[in-house]
Protein backbone atom coordinates (compact mmCIF):
# COMPACT_ATOMS: atom_id res chain seq x y z
CA UNK A 1 0.00 0.00 0.00
CA UNK A 2 1.53 3.39 -1.35
CA UNK A 3 1.76 5.75 1.68
CA UNK A 4 -0.56 8.11 0.04
CA UNK A 5 -3.50 5.79 0.17
CA UNK A 6 -2.16 4.77 3.28
CA UNK A 7 -2.47 8.58 5.06
CA UNK A 8 -6.07 9.33 2.90
CA UNK A 9 -7.24 6.50 4.52
CA UNK A 10 -6.53 7.31 7.82
CA UNK A 11 -8.35 11.01 6.79
CA UNK A 12 -5.39 13.58 7.24
CA UNK A 13 -5.06 16.29 5.54
CA UNK A 14 -1.97 16.00 3.16
CA UNK A 15 0.16 17.47 0.95
CA UNK A 16 0.96 16.53 -2.34
CA UNK A 17 3.90 18.09 -4.53
CA UNK A 18 4.85 18.40 -8.17
CA UNK A 19 8.29 18.27 -10.55
CA UNK A 20 8.64 18.36 -14.24
CA UNK A 21 11.17 16.42 -15.83
CA UNK A 22 13.56 18.93 -17.96
CA UNK A 23 13.70 19.67 -21.94
CA UNK A 24 17.09 17.79 -22.10
CA UNK A 25 19.04 15.36 -20.16
CA UNK A 26 20.22 17.01 -17.58
CA UNK A 27 18.39 15.70 -14.84
CA UNK A 28 19.50 17.43 -11.65
CA UNK A 29 17.48 20.47 -11.28
CA UNK A 30 14.46 18.27 -11.62
CA UNK A 31 15.67 15.49 -9.14
CA UNK A 32 16.57 18.94 -6.57
CA UNK A 33 13.45 20.36 -7.02
CA UNK A 34 12.10 17.31 -5.33
CA UNK A 35 14.58 16.87 -2.10
CA UNK A 36 12.97 20.45 -1.39
CA UNK A 37 9.77 18.23 -0.57
CA UNK A 38 11.31 15.89 1.32
CA UNK A 39 10.06 15.14 4.76
CA UNK A 40 7.39 17.46 3.79
CA UNK A 41 4.70 16.24 1.46
CA UNK A 42 3.08 13.01 0.83
CA UNK A 43 3.79 11.92 -2.41
CA UNK A 44 5.24 13.44 -5.55
CA UNK A 45 3.38 14.12 -8.78
CA UNK A 46 5.50 13.43 -12.05
CA UNK A 47 4.25 15.40 -15.08
CA UNK A 48 4.05 13.47 -17.87
CA UNK A 49 5.19 15.36 -21.40
CA UNK A 50 3.34 18.18 -19.73
CA UNK A 51 1.47 20.65 -21.94
CA UNK A 52 2.48 18.14 -24.79
CA UNK A 53 5.65 19.98 -24.80
CA UNK A 54 8.69 17.02 -25.77
CA UNK A 55 10.45 16.22 -22.22
CA UNK A 56 12.55 13.50 -20.31
CA UNK A 57 9.94 10.68 -19.51
CA UNK A 58 8.05 10.85 -16.35
CA UNK A 59 8.60 6.28 -15.73
CA UNK A 60 12.27 6.93 -15.38
CA UNK A 61 11.82 10.23 -13.44
CA UNK A 62 9.53 8.25 -10.81
CA UNK A 63 12.19 5.60 -10.59
CA UNK A 64 14.43 7.88 -9.87
CA UNK A 65 12.44 9.01 -6.69
CA UNK A 66 11.56 5.28 -5.49
CA UNK A 67 15.28 4.77 -5.43
CA UNK A 68 15.76 7.81 -3.49
CA UNK A 69 13.06 6.83 -0.94
CA UNK A 70 10.67 9.51 -2.38
CA UNK A 71 7.24 8.29 -2.63
CA UNK A 72 5.95 9.52 -6.69
CA UNK A 73 2.56 10.04 -8.46
CA UNK A 74 3.28 8.19 -11.98
CA UNK A 75 1.32 10.41 -13.78
CA UNK A 76 -0.01 9.31 -17.19
CA UNK A 77 -1.94 10.81 -20.30
CA UNK A 78 -3.53 9.00 -23.19
CA UNK A 79 -2.05 11.62 -25.97
CA UNK A 80 1.06 9.58 -26.96
CA UNK A 81 0.15 5.88 -26.50
CA UNK A 82 -2.35 3.52 -27.13
CA UNK A 83 -3.47 1.05 -25.01
CA UNK A 84 -0.57 -1.53 -26.24
CA UNK A 85 2.19 0.63 -24.76
CA UNK A 86 0.23 1.85 -22.08
CA UNK A 87 -1.04 -1.13 -20.41
CA UNK A 88 3.25 -2.08 -20.91
CA UNK A 89 4.19 0.81 -19.32
CA UNK A 90 1.94 -0.03 -16.22
CA UNK A 91 3.64 -2.95 -15.81
CA UNK A 92 6.83 -1.84 -15.70
CA UNK A 93 5.39 1.23 -13.31
CA UNK A 94 5.00 -1.43 -11.18
CA UNK A 95 8.19 -3.21 -11.23
CA UNK A 96 9.82 -0.07 -11.21
CA UNK A 97 8.14 0.32 -7.50
CA UNK A 98 5.53 2.85 -8.47
CA UNK A 99 2.25 2.57 -6.50
CA UNK A 100 0.00 5.87 -7.18
CA UNK A 101 -0.60 6.30 -10.85
CA UNK A 102 -2.95 9.31 -11.72
CA UNK A 103 -4.76 8.90 -15.00
CA UNK A 104 -5.35 12.20 -17.39
CA UNK A 105 -6.32 12.92 -21.05
CA UNK A 106 -3.78 14.92 -21.80
CA UNK A 107 -3.83 18.39 -23.67
CA UNK A 108 -4.03 18.27 -27.35
CA UNK A 109 -1.17 18.10 -29.19
CA UNK A 110 -2.17 21.40 -31.21
CA UNK A 111 -1.32 23.38 -27.78
CA UNK A 112 2.59 21.77 -27.25
CA UNK A 113 5.95 22.62 -29.37
CA UNK A 114 4.99 19.57 -31.78
CA UNK A 115 2.08 20.33 -33.39
CA UNK A 116 1.72 18.39 -36.14
CA UNK A 117 2.54 14.75 -34.15
CA UNK A 118 -0.35 12.70 -34.19
CA UNK A 119 -2.42 12.54 -31.35
CA UNK A 120 -3.45 9.12 -30.23
CA UNK A 121 -6.13 9.22 -27.63
CA UNK A 122 -7.11 5.88 -28.42
CA UNK A 123 -8.42 5.92 -24.31
CA UNK A 124 -9.21 9.23 -22.65
CA UNK A 125 -8.98 9.08 -18.65
CA UNK A 126 -11.73 7.07 -17.75
CA UNK A 127 -10.82 4.60 -20.44
CA UNK A 128 -7.53 4.79 -18.58
CA UNK A 129 -8.70 4.10 -15.28
CA UNK A 130 -10.65 1.09 -16.25
CA UNK A 131 -7.40 -0.29 -18.03
CA UNK A 132 -5.85 0.22 -14.72
CA UNK A 133 -8.48 -1.75 -12.70
CA UNK A 134 -8.03 -4.42 -15.01
CA UNK A 135 -4.75 -4.81 -14.78
CA UNK A 136 -4.94 -5.10 -11.18
CA UNK A 137 -7.44 -7.84 -11.78
CA UNK A 138 -5.09 -9.58 -13.29
CA UNK A 139 -6.24 -9.58 -16.90
CA UNK A 140 -5.49 -7.16 -19.83
CA UNK A 141 -7.97 -5.25 -21.70
CA UNK A 142 -7.89 -8.16 -24.07
CA UNK A 143 -9.13 -10.21 -21.75
CA UNK A 144 -5.67 -12.30 -21.21
CA UNK A 145 -4.93 -13.48 -18.19
CA UNK A 146 -1.51 -11.72 -16.56
CA UNK A 147 1.35 -13.12 -15.00
CA UNK A 148 1.68 -11.19 -12.34
CA UNK A 149 -0.77 -8.48 -11.54
CA UNK A 150 0.24 -5.14 -10.29
CA UNK A 151 -1.55 -3.40 -7.74
CA UNK A 152 -1.89 0.43 -7.57
CA UNK A 153 -3.58 3.49 -5.98
CA UNK A 154 -5.14 5.10 -9.15
CA UNK A 155 -6.33 8.53 -9.03
CA UNK A 156 -8.13 11.38 -11.38
CA UNK A 157 -8.46 14.78 -12.02
CA UNK A 158 -11.31 17.07 -12.10
CA UNK A 159 -11.76 20.64 -12.91
CA UNK A 160 -14.37 22.57 -10.08
CA UNK A 161 -14.16 26.30 -12.35
CA UNK A 162 -15.02 24.94 -15.48
CA UNK A 163 -18.65 25.49 -16.69
CA UNK A 164 -20.82 23.65 -16.54
CA UNK A 165 -19.85 22.33 -13.66
CA UNK A 166 -22.91 19.15 -14.04
CA UNK A 167 -20.94 18.31 -16.62
CA UNK A 168 -17.04 17.99 -15.22
CA UNK A 169 -19.64 16.16 -12.06
CA UNK A 170 -20.69 13.48 -14.03
CA UNK A 171 -17.56 12.71 -15.45
CA UNK A 172 -16.22 12.82 -12.06
CA UNK A 173 -18.93 9.95 -11.20
CA UNK A 174 -17.67 8.20 -14.26
CA UNK A 175 -14.18 8.43 -13.14
CA UNK A 176 -15.09 6.77 -10.06
CA UNK A 177 -16.77 4.25 -11.10
CA UNK A 178 -13.71 3.61 -13.56
CA UNK A 179 -12.09 3.42 -10.27
CA UNK A 180 -10.37 6.51 -9.33
CA UNK A 181 -9.82 6.83 -5.16
CA UNK A 182 -8.76 10.13 -5.62
CA UNK A 183 -8.70 13.49 -7.37
CA UNK A 184 -6.53 16.16 -7.84
CA UNK A 185 -8.11 19.35 -8.57
CA UNK A 186 -7.38 21.80 -11.45
CA UNK A 187 -5.92 25.06 -9.55
CA UNK A 188 -8.37 26.79 -7.73
CA UNK A 189 -8.01 30.28 -6.32
CA UNK A 190 -11.62 31.01 -5.56
CA UNK A 191 -12.49 29.29 -2.36
CA UNK A 192 -16.10 30.17 -2.67
CA UNK A 193 -16.83 28.00 -5.53
CA UNK A 194 -14.80 25.59 -4.66
CA UNK A 195 -16.72 25.01 -1.39
CA UNK A 196 -20.26 25.03 -3.55
CA UNK A 197 -18.35 22.40 -5.40
CA UNK A 198 -17.44 20.43 -2.62
CA UNK A 199 -20.77 20.81 -1.54
CA UNK A 200 -21.97 18.78 -4.72
CA UNK A 201 -20.07 16.14 -4.83
CA UNK A 202 -19.50 15.20 -0.54
CA UNK A 203 -21.55 12.10 -0.87
CA UNK A 204 -18.72 10.60 -3.64
CA UNK A 205 -16.97 9.28 -0.41
CA UNK A 206 -13.99 10.17 -2.72
CA UNK A 207 -11.00 12.09 -0.77
CA UNK A 208 -10.20 15.52 -3.38
CA UNK A 209 -6.80 17.41 -2.88
CA UNK A 210 -7.15 20.68 -3.75
CA UNK A 211 -4.76 21.56 -6.92
CA UNK A 212 -2.67 25.31 -5.96
CA UNK A 213 -0.79 26.77 -8.78
CA UNK A 214 1.74 29.03 -7.34
CA UNK A 215 1.40 32.63 -9.23
CA UNK A 216 5.01 34.10 -9.84
CA UNK A 217 3.60 37.01 -12.29
CA UNK A 218 0.72 39.37 -13.01
CA UNK A 219 1.38 38.22 -16.82
CA UNK A 220 0.90 34.18 -15.56
CA UNK A 221 -2.22 35.41 -13.59
CA UNK A 222 -3.26 36.55 -16.92
CA UNK A 223 -2.52 34.20 -18.93
CA UNK A 224 -3.65 31.50 -17.40
CA UNK A 225 -7.56 33.59 -16.96
CA UNK A 226 -7.51 33.70 -21.02
CA UNK A 227 -6.12 30.42 -21.96
CA UNK A 228 -6.58 27.54 -19.23
CA UNK A 229 -10.16 26.72 -18.98
CA UNK A 230 -11.48 26.11 -15.64
CA UNK A 231 -9.00 28.48 -13.92
CA UNK A 232 -10.21 32.40 -12.54
CA UNK A 233 -7.61 34.54 -11.35
CA UNK A 234 -9.99 37.00 -9.29
CA UNK A 235 -9.25 40.43 -9.99
CA UNK A 236 -7.93 41.14 -6.15
CA UNK A 237 -5.47 38.53 -6.37
CA UNK A 238 -3.84 40.43 -9.25
CA UNK A 239 -4.03 43.48 -8.00
CA UNK A 240 -1.97 42.17 -5.01
CA UNK A 241 0.95 41.11 -7.21
CA UNK A 242 0.94 44.54 -9.04
CA UNK A 243 0.76 46.22 -5.87
CA UNK A 244 4.01 44.75 -4.62
CA UNK A 245 6.67 43.81 -7.31
CA UNK A 246 9.62 42.99 -5.18
CA UNK A 247 7.07 40.45 -3.03
CA UNK A 248 5.37 39.12 -6.46
CA UNK A 249 9.21 38.72 -8.18
CA UNK A 250 10.79 37.14 -4.49
CA UNK A 251 7.94 34.37 -4.37
CA UNK A 252 6.40 36.15 -1.03
CA UNK A 253 3.02 37.01 -2.81
CA UNK A 254 2.66 33.19 -4.12
CA UNK A 255 3.48 32.09 -0.53
CA UNK A 256 1.09 34.30 0.98
CA UNK A 257 -1.94 33.75 -1.61
CA UNK A 258 -1.24 29.81 -0.90
CA UNK A 259 -1.63 30.20 2.60
CA UNK A 260 -4.38 31.94 2.18
CA UNK A 261 -6.09 29.47 0.10
CA UNK A 262 -5.52 26.59 1.78
CA UNK A 263 -6.85 28.19 5.24
CA UNK A 264 -9.92 28.57 3.23
CA UNK A 265 -10.18 24.80 2.01
CA UNK A 266 -9.01 23.43 4.94
CA UNK A 267 -12.49 21.98 6.03
CA UNK A 268 -13.71 21.23 2.72
CA UNK A 269 -11.58 18.79 1.42
CA UNK A 270 -8.51 16.21 2.21
CA UNK A 271 -5.53 17.93 1.43
CA UNK A 272 -3.76 20.13 -1.42
CA UNK A 273 -2.23 19.13 -4.38
CA UNK A 274 0.84 22.13 -4.64
CA UNK A 275 2.09 22.46 -8.20
CA UNK A 276 4.65 24.81 -8.05
CA UNK A 277 6.07 24.75 -11.59
CA UNK A 278 9.57 25.04 -10.78
CA UNK A 279 9.70 27.37 -7.44
CA UNK A 280 9.71 23.90 -4.84
CA UNK A 281 11.95 25.49 -2.62
CA UNK A 282 8.82 27.87 -2.04
CA UNK A 283 6.90 24.73 -0.61
CA UNK A 284 8.43 24.05 2.38
CA UNK A 285 8.16 27.55 3.53
CA UNK A 286 4.35 27.29 2.82
CA UNK A 287 3.29 23.97 4.82
CA UNK A 288 4.97 25.39 7.64
CA UNK A 289 3.25 28.71 7.69
CA UNK A 290 -0.22 26.66 6.89
CA UNK A 291 0.57 25.01 10.06
CA UNK A 292 0.82 21.63 8.11
CA UNK A 293 4.42 20.48 8.94
CA UNK B 1 -19.67 8.07 -51.24
CA UNK B 2 -20.06 6.45 -47.10
CA UNK B 3 -20.47 3.11 -46.89
CA UNK B 4 -22.57 2.34 -44.38
CA UNK B 5 -24.00 -1.26 -42.76
CA UNK B 6 -26.58 -2.53 -40.50
CA UNK B 7 -25.65 -2.50 -36.83
CA UNK B 8 -26.25 -5.99 -35.33
CA UNK B 9 -29.62 -6.26 -34.10
CA UNK B 10 -28.81 -6.77 -30.68
CA UNK B 11 -27.29 -3.53 -30.58
CA UNK B 12 -30.68 -1.94 -32.23
CA UNK B 13 -32.59 -3.83 -29.58
CA UNK B 14 -30.40 -2.35 -26.37
CA UNK B 15 -30.73 1.22 -28.08
CA UNK B 16 -34.48 1.03 -28.08
CA UNK B 17 -35.03 -0.70 -24.36
CA UNK B 18 -36.63 2.29 -23.24
CA UNK B 19 -38.64 2.96 -26.05
CA UNK B 20 -42.45 1.72 -26.58
CA UNK B 21 -42.36 3.42 -30.01
CA UNK B 22 -40.30 4.49 -32.72
CA UNK B 23 -40.17 6.02 -35.94
CA UNK B 24 -38.12 5.28 -39.01
CA UNK B 25 -35.77 6.89 -41.48
CA UNK B 26 -34.16 5.66 -44.47
CA UNK B 27 -32.06 6.99 -46.94
CA UNK B 28 -32.32 6.65 -51.11
CA UNK B 29 -28.41 8.08 -51.07
CA UNK B 30 -24.96 6.66 -50.17
CA UNK B 31 -26.76 3.66 -47.80
CA UNK B 32 -28.39 2.55 -50.82
CA UNK B 33 -26.20 2.91 -53.53
CA UNK B 34 -23.72 1.20 -51.58
CA UNK B 35 -25.95 -2.07 -51.76
CA UNK B 36 -26.05 -2.54 -48.53
CA UNK B 37 -29.56 -1.31 -47.20
CA UNK B 38 -31.81 1.22 -48.26
CA UNK B 39 -35.53 1.33 -48.80
CA UNK B 40 -35.39 -1.94 -48.03
CA UNK B 41 -33.85 -2.03 -44.81
CA UNK B 42 -37.06 0.40 -43.48
CA UNK B 43 -39.50 -3.13 -43.76
CA UNK B 44 -36.72 -5.03 -41.94
CA UNK B 45 -36.23 -3.08 -39.35
CA UNK B 46 -39.94 -2.66 -38.51
CA UNK B 47 -40.10 -6.40 -38.47
CA UNK B 48 -37.09 -6.48 -36.13
CA UNK B 49 -38.73 -3.95 -33.68
CA UNK B 50 -42.53 -5.03 -34.08
CA UNK B 51 -40.61 -8.68 -32.99
CA UNK B 52 -39.36 -6.70 -29.67
CA UNK B 53 -43.15 -5.20 -29.11
CA UNK B 54 -42.24 -2.09 -30.29
CA UNK B 55 -45.16 0.44 -32.20
CA UNK B 56 -43.91 2.00 -34.95
CA UNK B 57 -45.56 5.07 -35.91
CA UNK B 58 -44.60 5.59 -38.86
CA UNK B 59 -41.98 5.41 -41.32
CA UNK B 60 -40.09 7.41 -44.31
CA UNK B 61 -36.91 7.52 -46.70
CA UNK B 62 -35.18 10.76 -47.79
CA UNK B 63 -33.65 10.69 -51.11
CA UNK B 64 -30.29 12.34 -49.31
CA UNK B 65 -30.54 12.57 -45.45
CA UNK B 66 -27.22 14.13 -45.80
CA UNK B 67 -29.10 16.90 -47.19
CA UNK B 68 -30.67 19.22 -44.52
CA UNK B 69 -32.63 21.43 -46.29
CA UNK B 70 -34.23 18.13 -47.84
CA UNK B 71 -34.57 16.39 -44.71
CA UNK B 72 -36.31 19.20 -43.12
CA UNK B 73 -39.19 19.64 -45.99
CA UNK B 74 -39.55 15.60 -45.58
CA UNK B 75 -39.84 15.03 -42.06
CA UNK B 76 -42.13 18.45 -41.66
CA UNK B 77 -44.87 15.84 -43.45
CA UNK B 78 -44.64 13.80 -40.40
CA UNK B 79 -44.45 15.83 -37.29
CA UNK B 80 -47.46 14.23 -35.62
CA UNK B 81 -45.83 10.83 -36.36
CA UNK B 82 -42.45 11.76 -35.23
CA UNK B 83 -43.65 13.53 -32.11
CA UNK B 84 -45.29 10.29 -31.06
CA UNK B 85 -42.41 8.25 -30.46
CA UNK B 86 -40.15 7.95 -28.10
CA UNK B 87 -36.92 7.99 -30.05
CA UNK B 88 -36.14 8.23 -33.76
CA UNK B 89 -34.16 5.06 -35.92
CA UNK B 90 -32.11 6.67 -38.99
CA UNK B 91 -30.66 3.81 -41.21
CA UNK B 92 -27.92 6.10 -42.93
CA UNK B 93 -24.06 6.85 -42.78
CA UNK B 94 -23.07 9.53 -39.68
CA UNK B 95 -23.86 12.60 -41.93
CA UNK B 96 -27.23 11.96 -42.31
CA UNK B 97 -28.36 10.48 -39.04
CA UNK B 98 -26.15 13.78 -36.92
CA UNK B 99 -28.63 15.87 -39.75
CA UNK B 100 -31.86 14.43 -38.54
CA UNK B 101 -30.96 14.70 -34.92
CA UNK B 102 -30.11 18.00 -35.71
CA UNK B 103 -33.35 18.81 -37.07
CA UNK B 104 -36.21 17.12 -34.46
CA UNK B 105 -35.74 17.41 -30.72
CA UNK B 106 -36.22 13.87 -30.20
CA UNK B 107 -33.56 10.79 -29.24
CA UNK B 108 -32.06 9.92 -32.35
CA UNK B 109 -30.70 6.61 -32.39
CA UNK B 110 -28.14 5.12 -35.56
CA UNK B 111 -29.65 2.17 -37.12
CA UNK B 112 -25.98 2.12 -39.04
CA UNK B 113 -22.42 1.89 -38.84
CA UNK B 114 -20.68 4.17 -41.06
CA UNK B 115 -17.38 2.03 -42.52
CA UNK B 116 -15.52 4.02 -45.06
CA UNK B 117 -15.98 6.64 -47.51
CA UNK B 118 -15.81 4.21 -50.42
CA UNK B 119 -15.14 6.97 -52.95
CA UNK B 120 -16.32 9.92 -54.03
CA UNK B 121 -18.59 12.49 -51.47
CA UNK B 122 -21.81 14.19 -52.48
CA UNK B 123 -21.48 17.32 -51.65
CA UNK B 124 -23.88 18.64 -48.69
CA UNK B 125 -25.23 21.59 -47.26
CA UNK B 126 -24.44 20.71 -43.68
CA UNK B 127 -21.78 21.10 -40.98
CA UNK B 128 -22.40 17.59 -39.66
CA UNK B 129 -19.54 14.76 -40.45
CA UNK B 130 -18.48 11.59 -39.38
CA UNK B 131 -14.68 10.30 -39.41
CA UNK B 132 -16.78 6.55 -40.52
CA UNK B 133 -15.54 4.95 -37.79
CA UNK B 134 -17.24 2.30 -38.01
CA UNK B 135 -18.61 1.83 -33.91
CA UNK B 136 -21.37 4.78 -34.49
CA UNK B 137 -21.54 6.28 -30.98
CA UNK B 138 -24.69 8.68 -31.79
CA UNK B 139 -26.62 7.18 -29.79
CA UNK B 140 -25.10 7.55 -26.63
CA UNK B 141 -24.73 11.65 -27.25
CA UNK B 142 -27.51 13.10 -28.63
CA UNK B 143 -27.08 12.46 -32.45
CA UNK B 144 -24.15 14.65 -32.13
CA UNK B 145 -20.80 12.78 -33.26
CA UNK B 146 -17.95 13.27 -30.25
CA UNK B 147 -15.40 11.40 -32.90
CA UNK B 148 -15.36 14.28 -35.44
CA UNK B 149 -16.78 17.30 -32.61
CA UNK B 150 -14.14 16.84 -29.96
CA UNK B 151 -10.47 17.54 -30.95
CA UNK B 152 -10.04 14.56 -28.75
CA UNK B 153 -12.16 12.41 -30.00
CA UNK B 154 -13.49 11.80 -25.63
CA UNK B 155 -15.97 9.31 -25.82
CA UNK B 156 -17.28 10.08 -22.00
CA UNK B 157 -17.73 13.74 -21.86
CA UNK B 158 -15.39 16.89 -22.08
CA UNK B 159 -12.12 17.20 -21.11
CA UNK B 160 -11.34 20.13 -18.82
CA UNK B 161 -10.90 22.20 -21.52
CA UNK B 162 -14.19 23.80 -22.40
CA UNK B 163 -14.24 27.55 -22.16
CA UNK B 164 -16.72 29.37 -20.30
CA UNK B 165 -18.76 30.06 -23.77
CA UNK B 166 -18.86 26.78 -24.66
CA UNK B 167 -15.57 26.74 -27.02
CA UNK B 168 -12.64 23.80 -27.08
CA UNK B 169 -9.46 25.03 -26.03
CA UNK B 170 -8.22 23.54 -28.43
CA UNK B 171 -9.27 26.33 -31.05
CA UNK B 172 -11.33 28.56 -29.45
CA UNK B 173 -13.35 28.98 -32.56
CA UNK B 174 -15.00 25.70 -32.41
CA UNK B 175 -17.60 24.73 -30.08
CA UNK B 176 -16.36 21.94 -27.70
CA UNK B 177 -18.40 18.82 -28.96
CA UNK B 178 -19.28 17.63 -25.54
CA UNK B 179 -20.66 21.45 -24.41
CA UNK B 180 -22.90 20.85 -27.37
CA UNK B 181 -24.09 17.38 -26.33
CA UNK B 182 -24.62 18.24 -23.37
CA UNK B 183 -26.87 20.58 -24.07
CA UNK B 184 -28.76 18.27 -25.95
CA UNK B 185 -29.11 15.72 -23.80
CA UNK B 186 -29.93 18.63 -21.65
CA UNK B 187 -32.69 19.47 -23.57
CA UNK B 188 -34.25 16.09 -24.48
CA UNK B 189 -34.63 15.41 -20.54
CA UNK B 190 -31.70 12.69 -21.35
CA UNK B 191 -28.49 14.10 -19.16
CA UNK B 192 -28.97 10.44 -16.95
CA UNK B 193 -27.57 9.28 -20.78
CA UNK B 194 -23.94 11.04 -19.83
CA UNK B 195 -23.70 8.63 -16.69
CA UNK B 196 -23.16 5.49 -18.85
CA UNK B 197 -19.16 4.38 -18.95
CA UNK B 198 -18.79 4.59 -22.71
CA UNK B 199 -15.85 2.04 -24.87
CA UNK B 200 -13.09 1.81 -24.97
CA UNK B 201 -13.73 2.29 -28.47
CA UNK B 202 -13.40 -0.08 -30.84
CA UNK B 203 -10.49 1.40 -32.97
CA UNK B 204 -10.11 -2.44 -34.75
CA UNK B 205 -13.38 -1.29 -36.74
CA UNK B 206 -11.85 1.96 -38.65
CA UNK B 207 -9.96 -0.73 -40.52
CA UNK B 208 -13.01 -1.39 -43.14
CA UNK B 209 -12.24 -5.14 -44.62
CA UNK B 210 -11.36 -6.25 -47.95
CA UNK B 211 -14.93 -6.67 -49.00
CA UNK B 212 -15.58 -2.79 -49.25
CA UNK B 213 -12.98 -1.99 -50.87
CA UNK B 214 -13.20 -1.66 -54.55
CA UNK B 215 -11.06 -2.91 -57.15
CA UNK B 216 -8.53 -1.19 -58.99
CA UNK B 217 -9.99 -1.78 -62.43
CA UNK B 218 -12.90 -0.18 -60.86
CA UNK B 219 -15.01 0.19 -64.58
CA UNK B 220 -13.82 -3.42 -65.67
CA UNK B 221 -13.45 -5.93 -62.32
CA UNK B 222 -17.14 -7.66 -62.05
CA UNK B 223 -18.78 -6.06 -59.13
CA UNK B 224 -18.60 -8.20 -55.47
CA UNK B 225 -22.50 -9.45 -55.21
CA UNK B 226 -23.92 -7.82 -51.93
CA UNK B 227 -24.85 -10.93 -50.14
CA UNK B 228 -21.54 -12.01 -50.48
CA UNK B 229 -19.79 -8.97 -49.39
CA UNK B 230 -22.08 -8.97 -46.72
CA UNK B 231 -21.33 -13.10 -45.95
CA UNK B 232 -17.42 -12.09 -46.08
CA UNK B 233 -17.97 -9.35 -43.62
CA UNK B 234 -19.51 -11.63 -40.86
CA UNK B 235 -17.45 -12.11 -37.65
CA UNK B 236 -14.98 -9.92 -38.77
CA UNK B 237 -14.42 -7.34 -35.89
CA UNK B 238 -15.01 -8.92 -32.57
S1 LIG C 1 -19.61 7.95 -34.02
FE1 LIG C 1 -19.20 9.66 -35.42
S2 LIG C 1 -17.46 8.92 -36.69
FE2 LIG C 1 -18.38 7.09 -35.71
S3 LIG C 1 -19.86 6.34 -37.27
FE3 LIG C 1 -21.01 7.67 -35.80
S4 LIG C 1 -20.99 9.71 -36.79
FE4 LIG C 1 -19.39 8.49 -37.83
S1 LIG D 1 -12.76 21.23 -24.92
FE1 LIG D 1 -14.49 19.97 -25.58
S2 LIG D 1 -14.15 19.58 -27.78
FE2 LIG D 1 -12.23 20.37 -26.95
S3 LIG D 1 -11.06 18.52 -26.47
FE3 LIG D 1 -12.13 19.12 -24.58
S4 LIG D 1 -14.07 18.00 -24.60
FE4 LIG D 1 -13.21 17.88 -26.68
Amino acid sequence: MSNLSEALARGEFLVTGEIGPPKGTNIEKCLEDAEHLRGKVTAINVTDIQSAVMRFGGLATCHMLVERDLEPVFQMVCRDRNRLALQSDLLSAHVLGIENVLCLTGDHNILGDHPDSKPVFDLEAVGLLQCVQTLMEGRDMAGNELDGAPPFFPGAVVAPGSEPVEMQIIRMEKKIAAGAKFFQTQAVYDVDQFADFMGRVEGFGVPVLCGLVLLKSVGMARFMNANVSGVNVPDRLIARLKADKEKTKSGEAAIEIAVETIEGVKDLCQGVHIMPLGWDHLVPDIIDRAGLA
Amino acid sequence: MLVTERKPDEEILASVQGDASVFLVGCNGCHSACERGGAEDLPALAALLEGAGKAITGSTTVDFLCDKSLVRSRLRAFTRQILRADSVIVATCGVGIQCVADSVLKRVRPGCNTINLGGNHGTWGATERCAECGDCLLDKTGGICPITNCSKSMVNGPCGGTTSDGKCEVDRQRDCGWYRIYMRLKDLDALDQLKEVVGPKKHGNYLPSYDVMTGEHWATDAPVPAAAAAAGKEGDDE
